[in-house]
């Protein structure tokens, strides 16, 4: 048996750490209460940090091992009711199997910030990524965003906190990482300090929401067809305020820390003039970029838009950095079997979105890098061939096409 | 880990608070006993509680919105969670109390659930929780013998033979439910050596019920009490003889009444003058005749059933509590 190293991570300096180890630097300095663990792989290195951070002095927290990830989810939804900061994550079917807590945690309206280690769902077993875990809450009133970096990851989870505790929001946010890519592979990660975190992030409360003998309500009573449609409704404007929270929270900390994007929702990767232009989530941002600078060293016009938020889902921002290309090629590492195109998740997200333009490019469907079969650069060239292709024709002779896969 | 209250013992039913935490706005049927058990479970605890209810008749006849009941600080939970929304509460309470995020003071933690959340699908979680000596709360399971709330369907916790919409009798086979009771206090006692209370209640021995409720909160760590509460509708009886019933269970040897505390065993009550052979068994016949739910049931049936209780009284190793019998070297 061994754990996991820590060299207890400098404040406000660059260390060489993993994704699920920036997360758990992120627990610490966001001061969270209560935080539960269940083994499965892959996310569960972050709570393997959490409990050495726990077990050394770094960090004070309950640190609770369920029995399940159902109780898992369960713990800390209730413990969020009564006031406090909470922490949990999963991967895969262990992600399923707490999907009724997952799910009342958002009707309940609590701020529970989850990671999911992006894994393949078993059967057959499968450790790799792929994104048809997390995207199941897509519907549910969950926040929903895809990291592509360490460091983003260590960033997005201090927003998560702020943006989910935010009173005019209150709503769970899941933090997505790429299994494996994301979760066990190093980075300098520039780690900042205390000072910053607190003046970023404070403390989550309640309000008059908060289960104590001293504010004695009571939550989730039977509705029926009497009041479910207005709570409903609720829980939809709240999450329509999630879009100016988030762009607000991403202004301070952009101030704050130094770092970012223009967009809290999308990153654009050489889009300006670009005739076609991808679009994925997560770590194939990396080869795909590869891909598109050499494609530009050869003169080609070619683009890539990496989608951060899928929920709230930025249809504004797309149509923006989408509307003026000719065609836009979607890598979808998730499958919606059955779906029209039987395509992606992300395919069908954006062929709506830009389906109000008057001016439509063509959209294409890839599926690639299930399980965690690597996407690599001539993928993206075959890619970038096929919206070519659809380009010069004028027509879309395939709507969705498996990329790398043995036929 | 945190404090605990200061909830001495009642010592006579004119002693018990006349407060009332479970007040007027419930929707449970006439004759309920499981509502009474809410209310003495409340009136035991007193104001300073959060109560968390899981899925159940006790959840959905109890709670509907703009008209709650509860006067405490209340919250649903799902079917099989009242162990994970007791271990919740209670960890986020003692987290912010430890580090100064909330004011310190003992807050009782009591998360109840039906035969079928805690004896079936929670049965985990409560399992898990009961190892955690840190944190100070309770599991009730109030046992109404079926699941109640979705039109009595058998559950774990079920009687042999019992007709429920999941087991009617039929023409091919008469007895549907071929499963005997589960024996769930005394499994969770021995599986959890380091829990310092578990016990059986019934709501029709109020003052005994009550104190349990209070010993149960005042001794610290994570705790257990399994109830046994008459629903006429489940049953089917008049609603009338809930009481009558449940002493009926008692009296007969079929409920068992105690006490097992740090790992003590206390029989109460009728139970313990059974054991003592100071007071002999009804026939369960008297309890089951009583009772729609048995009412296809033959004399061979009854005889089956009775022979199952006299074997739990003269051959358990702890006659009542324990089915364990020690093979002799010879």
């Amino acid at each position: 048996m061994t754990s996991v190293q820590t060299q207890p991570a400098q404040q406000g300096s660059e260390e060489l750490i993993s994704g699920s180890e920036a997360i758990a630097i992120a627990c610490s300095l966001a001061d969270v209460d209560v935080i539960t663990a269940y083994p499965i792989r892959p996310y569960d290195t972050v709570m393997q940090y959490v409990s050495k951070l726990k077990a050394d002095g770094v960090f004070d927290c309950d640190f609770i091992v369920a029995e399940s990830e159902h109780s898992q989810f369960e713990i800390v939804k209730h413990a969020s009711a009564v006031g406090a900061r909470t922490f949990c994550g999963s991967s895969g079917v262990g992600w399923f199997y707490a999907f009724e807590a997952i799910t009342v945690t958002a009707g309940l309206r609590l701020p529970v910030v989850a990671m999911v280690g992006n894994r393949a769902l078993d059967d057959p077993g499968a450790f790799g990524v792929e994104h048809n875990d997390a995207l199941a809450v897509r519907d549910l009133g969950w926040m929903l965003y895809w990291v592509a970096t360490a460091q983003e990851a260590l960033d997005i989870a201090l927003m998560a906190w702020r943006i989910a505790e935010d009173p005019r929001v209150f709503l769970p946010f899941a933090v997505s990482c790429d299994g494996s890519f994301l979760t066990h592979s190093q980075a300098i990660v520039n780690v900042p300090t205390q000072e910053q975190v607190n003046r970023f992030l404070p403390g989550y409360d309640r309000g008059k929401l908060q289960l104590h003998p001293d504010n004695p309500i009571t939550i989730a009573p039977q509705v029926n067809e009497d009041w479910l449609m207005e709570i409903r409704r609720q829980t939809d404007e709240a999450m329509q305020r999630t879009v100016g929270v988030i762009k607000e929270v991403y202004a301070d900390f952009k101030a704050e820390f130094g770092r970012g994007d223009p967009s809290p929702f999308i990153e654009e990767f050489m889009t300006e003039d670009a005739e076609i232009i991808l679009v994925g989530m997560g770590t194939l941002t990396l080869p795909t970029k590869v891909a598109i600078r050499r494609m530009r060293e050869q003169g080609k016009k070619v683009g890539f838009v990496r989608v951060k938020y899928f929920r709230p889902f930025p249809a504004d921002e797309l149509r923006e950095a989408l509307g003026d290309c000719k065609a836009v090629c979607v890598i979808d590492r998730d499958y919606s079997y059955g779906s029209p195109a039987f395509g992606g998740v992300l395919f069908h997200e954006i062929r709506s979105t830009l389906y109000p333009l008057d001016k439509r490019p063509h959209v294409l469907n890839f599926i690639a890098g299930l399980g965690g079969r690597e996407v690599r650069v001539r993928d993206i060239n075959q890619i970038v061939d096929s919206g070519q292709t659809a380009i010069d024709t004028g027509k879309i002779e395939q709507e969705t096409t498996w990329i790398a896969v043995r036929e | 880990m945190t404090t605990v209250q200061d909830l001495p013992a009642v010592s006579g039913v004119k002693n018990i608070p006349i407060s009332e935490g479970f007040t007027s706005g419930h929707r449970t049927c006439q004759g309920c006993e499981s509502a009474l058990v809410m209310r003495l479970m409340i009136k035991a605890a007193g104001p300073r509680t959060i109560v968390v209810g899981s899925t159940g008749c006790m959840y959905v006849a109890n709670t509907t919105y703009y008209s709650t009941p509860w006067v405490v600080p209340w919250m649903h939970t799902q079917l099989g969670s009242s162990g994970s929304a007791a271990m919740g509460t209670a960890a986020g309470l003692a987290s912010m109390m430890r580090k100064g995020k909330m004011k310190q003071e003992p807050i009782n933690v009591i998360a109840f659930c039906g035969d079928g959340g805690g004896a079936d699908m929670g049965l985990a979680a409560i399992s898990a929780t009961l190892q955690h000596d840190e944190y100070n709360l309770l599991i009730l399971m109030y046992d109404n013998e079926s699941y109640a709330n979705t039109d009595i369907q058998v559950s774990g916790s079920s009687p042999w033979g019992a007709n429920s919409t999941f087991s009617p009798p039929g023409k091919l086979h008469r007895i549907m439910n071929k499963r005997w009771k589960k024996n769930t206090a005394p499994m969770l006692a021995t599986g959890h050596p380091d829990c310092r209370y578990v016990a059986t209640a019934c709501g029709s021995y109020g003052l005994d019920f009550t104190n349990k409720i209070r010993r149960a909160l005042t001794i610290g760590g994570p705790t257990f009490i399994h109830s046994i509460d008459p629903c006429p509708k489940g049953w089917d009886y008049d609603p009338k003889y809930s009481h009558e019933l449940g002493m009926l269970m008692v009296e007969t040897g079929l409920w068992v009444q105690y006490e097992i505390i740090d790992n003590e065993l206390v029989l109460n009550g009728p139970s313990r003058a059974i054991a003592r052979g100071i007071r002999k068994r009804k026939p369960v016949a008297e309890y089951l005749d009583r009772q729609g739910r048995f009412a296809h049931m033959t004399a061979e049936d009854k005889k089956f059933f009775q022979e199952k209780v006299d074997k739990t009284w003269e051959e358990w190793w702890l006659p009542g509590v324990i089915p364990i019998t020690q093979k002799s070297d010879e």
